[in-house]
């Protein structure tokens, strides 16, 4: 691990990372942000799930930066929790749902894809008609669709969000095989008697793996942002265990009566915690790409 | 006018890269008079296709002119703008690539092809380009030329196509031809005819051709003059019997020993033993003396300098600065 | 029972061309690539046997499909005595031991993720030639030093490797197995000249040690002329003339083989003028009736347009197939 490690500090990849700002930036946002959610419970004020720490008297009290009377930071919604500690646990179960969902649909994309691009044939046909009546619709309509009949909750939301974003890995690797399938390395494994199964996963699999590493990346920005989506309009987690789409949406109604802060925070962050992804992403999908050298 | 149509004097293009400095051509020297043919030969990453390249100056960043002229009719390229190369790429100087299959634009008919380089170099009339397109394709030996002129490159054959591209490089009369591998991705069938056509051509108009190549057989027949190339340097050159049946340099006797021939019986080849050095990592001194039978301290201390040991016979090897013999 | 290692009779493979919403799935396809037709030769042991033609002759396919990477569409293969014409998928398990392929690309043969010490001894575990990983991998560093490379760089990428050292570890990944069978399928093109003739000689020289029969692939007559014992020349997906290193390179009766040698270019001789016209079709769809290279061909008569001429042996072991050759000749 350490000289895999050594290698990539002194690889070219690293050199251009150490130069992009803009990356450099991505990163940080991410990395502070996984710090947040990983660590951030053990040291907020106040567990907002817990219903018992409320107290409704502390509803809509603004940011103490703004009233030095209220002692939280960035306020209360209407319930009395503290904004601060509602966006800690929001970014967690943000980003629990982005990269549970985004490692779900990369599986059975990558998967998919693979079959359908090495075999070719009917079972290719099939796997991209259906991955092509599914793009026909819109995500956020199967989403919405999926979690309305099958009720809230996080579980649900990350199943839909992995039934929807399974076609993108499934095309795209679907692509990276055939273009695989026809080099010599291949015929060579051929050659040598190996199952079919042996040399999907165990030599194609590695040589198209570059791809998904920026889909993923954005992905899990796509992701966070319908999960707020689906909360936001009421289908996504339970009030109980609230995420950042469903603090904007209680905040939405009073926002522009003055009580800001209970949709303006969680919306920010959310904002950069979307932009640290895409940022990363797009400085991973030029530095992977070979026909940009 | 110039004694000599093309003087290439010391001619360095090295490349920045990443991982370190690559000196593609490294003080390169070579004269070419009007009308003649000569052949550039040498294995790959020998700098051969750079040089072709720096004399249309198309080179991009990260590669650099460091130093060096390139004089043709009388006049240093490397001086020249940007709008004054325009006038000559594709004018006075035309280049035939290696690969037809992406050479010519496949959205665009050969008909458009060819009419647009005359569009741009001259003032014809529309119907005076469409007739000399036609006359074009004639020459180089397309059946039914007004026909396919509205053709599209992919319903064209590899040869075909480069003879399209000979007809492109051929429509401003240009004084000059470099010809980068043109044959190399052809059956030789289809080869012999491109080359016996070219040469017809060149000798036709007057022109200039570069050719070149790692076919070392292919050079021999059709050029009169040869320049054997080492990593970026040029290491023997000189009329073409003097490279083929008086080879001195170690390297280009054993390019040659190491082809096998059709007219020869012996059972093994003699390869040259080792590999061509990573061009991030050349060797101190003469280039080839790691790999050279006949290497002594001195060249892998120093590098040799050209020294002419037949009338327009040039070496580069330390074994010629003393008159030894291997 | 003959000693033909390798026996091929009237092997055909065609690849239909696709239309249709569905790839042709639900449809006749029209048309067909007419790869390999009505091929007939055979290997012995211990020879070196090359097939020789330009692009599109279906030399490439006629090996590939022999090796089963293709299913062949007609005609028989006998390895070893064994009909393998229409083996499935297990039964062919014990033949892949047996026979090997060397690639012509060296930059696409080697698994870029792969270093050169696990893709030679991968085979080496699946067979079951070793117990275990850390015997295949002592394995593996046996055949890498046999063909010249040092055990330091057995955990390196293929792509730290030159052109010519990554055709040794493609040779290497083909003598893992010890086979009895090597199709190279033109091992040297892509590679520099110099380094052309160290692989030919390597491949010579494990020919011996390891006591290899080759089917050898090639467009460059000369490299053939250096490494064969006989020598098929192919057109069209036909074999028009095939015969003894000695014979055919001698007195070659077929008009294309003559052709083909002559447009040879021979070092420090001027140019002679080309001595055939017109390019090889690179993908055969609509074969001419009648003898295939009779478009091409200066002696063409009416028969050429009729009937397809057969094989047939003109001196012990030259063969040629051609209306002319029969009638008198060149």
């Amino acid at each position: 691990m350490k000289t895999v490690f050594a290698k990539l500090l002194q690889s070219e990849a690293y050199f251009n990372f150490k130069h992009n700002y803009l990356a450099i930036a991505g990163a940080i946002l991410l990395g502070f942000f996984l710090l947040l959610a990983i660590f951030g419970p053990f040291v907020t004020p106040q567990n907002p799930y817990n219903l018992k720490e409320l107290n409704l008297s502390d509803a809509y009290l603004p940011p103490s930066v703004m009233d030095s009377s209220s002692h939280f930071l960035l306020g209360t919604d209407q319930q009395g929790r503290d904004m601060l500690s509602g966006i800690v646990y929001g970014v967690r179960i943000s980003l629990m749902v982005g990269i549970s969902a985004m490692l779900i649909s990369l599986v059975i994309g990558t998967t998919l894809g693979l079959i359908a691009g090495y075999r070719g044939g009917w079972l290719d046909s099939l796997i991209m008609r259906v991955a092509d009546i599914q793009l026909s619709f819109p995500g956020m309509l199967i989403a919405l669709f999926i979690m309305v009949v099958f009720g809230r909750g996080i579980d649900k939301v990350i199943i839909a969000l992995s039934m929807v974003g399974w076609v993108l890995y499934a095309r795209t690797v679907r692509g990276a095989t055939m273009a695989e399938r026809s080099k010599e390395y291949v015929d060579a494994a051929k050659v040598c008697g190996y199952p079919d199964r042996m040399i999907m996963f165990k030599h194609i699999l590695p040589n198209v793996l570059t791809p998904l590493i920026v889909i993923a990346t954005i992905q899990v920005g796509n992701f966070i942002i319908t999960e707020a989506t689906l909360s936001f309009l009421g289908v996504g987690v339970p009030t109980t265990q609230p995420s950042l789409g469903l603090l904007l949406s209680s905040g939405y109604q009073v926002l522009f009566s003055g009580l800001w802060w209970v949709s303006v925070f969680p919306g920010l962050t959310l904002l950069l915690m979307i932009v640290g992804t895409n940022l990363l992403g797009d400085f991973l999908r030029d530095e992977l790409n070979p026909k940009l050298k | 006018m110039a004694d000599y149509l093309l003087e290439v004097n010391d001619l360095k293009t090295y490349f920045y890269t990443f991982k370190g400095v690559v000196k593609a051509v490294d003080g390169v020297n070579f004269k070419m008079r009007r009308g003649g043919i000569l052949g550039v030969v040498g294995e790959s990453g020998c700098g051969k296709s750079i040089t072709g390249f720096s004399i249309l100056k198309m080179i991009d960043p990260p590669g650099k002119f460091v130093s060096g002229q390139i004089l043709f009719n009388g006049e240093d390229i490397l001086q020249k703008s940007e709008e004054d190369m325009s006038k000559i790429r594709g004018n006075k100087i035309s280049m035939i690539f290696q690969d037809p299959m992406t050479s010519l634009n496949p959205l665009y008919t050969i008909g458009q092809q060819i009419m647009e380089t005359l569009a741009i170099h001259g003032n014809m009339t529309e119907k005076q380009r469409r007739d000399k397109a036609v006359e074009l394709l004639k020459v180089v030996g397309i059946p039914s030329p007004e026909s396919r002129l509205n053709d599209y490159p992919h319903q064209f054959s590899g040869g075909m196509r480069q003879r399209v591209i000979i007809a492109i490089s051929l429509a401003t009369s240009p004084e000059l031809i470099i010809a980068d591998e043109p044959t190399t991705a052809l059956d030789v069938t289809v080869q012999s005819q491109i080359i016996h056509q070219l040469e017809q051509l060149v000798r036709k108009n007057n022109s200039s051709l570069i050719l070149i190549t790692h076919d070392v057989a292919l050079v021999s027949q059709i050029a009169e003059n040869i320049i054997v190339m080492y990593c970026g340097k040029v290491v023997e050159s000189g009329t073409m019997e003097d490279i083929i049946y008086r080879p001195t340099h170690p390297y280009t006797k054993g390019l040659l020993n190491s082809i096998p021939r059709m007219d020869d019986s012996k059972d093994r080849l003699e390869p040259i033993k080792g590999m061509v050095p990573s061009p991030f990592d050349l060797p101190v001194g003469c280039k080839f003396a790691p790999r050279c039978e006949c290497c002594s301290s001195k060249c892998l201390q120093t590098e040799p300098e050209a020294v002419e040991i037949a009338p327009g016979h040039r070496v580069c090897c330390h074994l010629f600065d003393e008159k030894g013999d291997c | 029972m003959s000693d033909n290692l390798v026996e091929v009779k009237n092997l055909t493979k065609v690849f239909p061309i696709k239309q249709g919403l569905f790839s042709g799935h639900f449809g006749k396809p029209k048309q067909f690539v007419h790869a390999v037709n009505n091929v007939s030769f055979h290997i012995k042991q211990g020879e070196v046997f090359s097939l020789v033609g330009e692009s599109g002759c279906g030399k490439s396919t006629t090996a590939r499909t022999i090796i089963r990477l293709h299913d062949p569409d007609g005609g028989s293969i006998h390895f070893g005595g064994v009909d393998i014409t229409h083996l499935g998928e297990k039964e062919m398990y014990p033949f892949r031991r047996r026979m090997q392929m060397i690639f012509q690309n060296p930059y696409s043969s080697l698994n870029p993720r792969y270093t050169i010490r696990n893709i030679i001894s991968e085979p080496i575990l699946f067979h079951k030639l070793a117990a275990n990983k850390k015997e295949a991998d002592e394995k593996a560093l046996e055949i890498l030093n046999n063909i010249g490379l040092r055990p330091e760089q057995a955990d390196r990428y293929p792509h730290q490797f030159s052109g010519g050292q990554r055709q040794r570890i493609s040779i290497a990944r083909a003598l893992a197995l010890n086979p009895e069978f090597i199709i190279a399928d033109e091992p040297v093109s892509a590679l520099d000249v110099s380094i052309q003739a160290q692989i030919l000689n390597l491949l010579l020289d494990i020919k011996d040690e390891y006591n290899l029969s080759y089917l050898f692939i090639a467009h460059n007559l000369a490299v053939v002329k250096h490494i064969s014992d006989r020598v098929g020349i192919m057109y069209l997906g036909h074999i028009v003339e095939v015969g003894n290193k000695n014979t055919i390179f001698k007195h070659p009766l077929h008009p294309y083989t003559n052709a083909l040698f002559a447009s040879i270019p021979v070092l420090g001789q001027k140019m002679k003028d080309p001595a055939i016209t017109g390019d090889t079709p690179s993908t055969p769809i609509d074969l001419p009736s009648g003898c295939c290279f009779r478009k091409r061909c200066a002696f063409a008569q009416k028969i050429c347009a009729e009937v397809v001429p057969e094989l047939k042996e003109y001196e012990p072991g030259h063969q040629a197939a051609c209306h002319f050759v029969e009638k008198g000749g060149c």
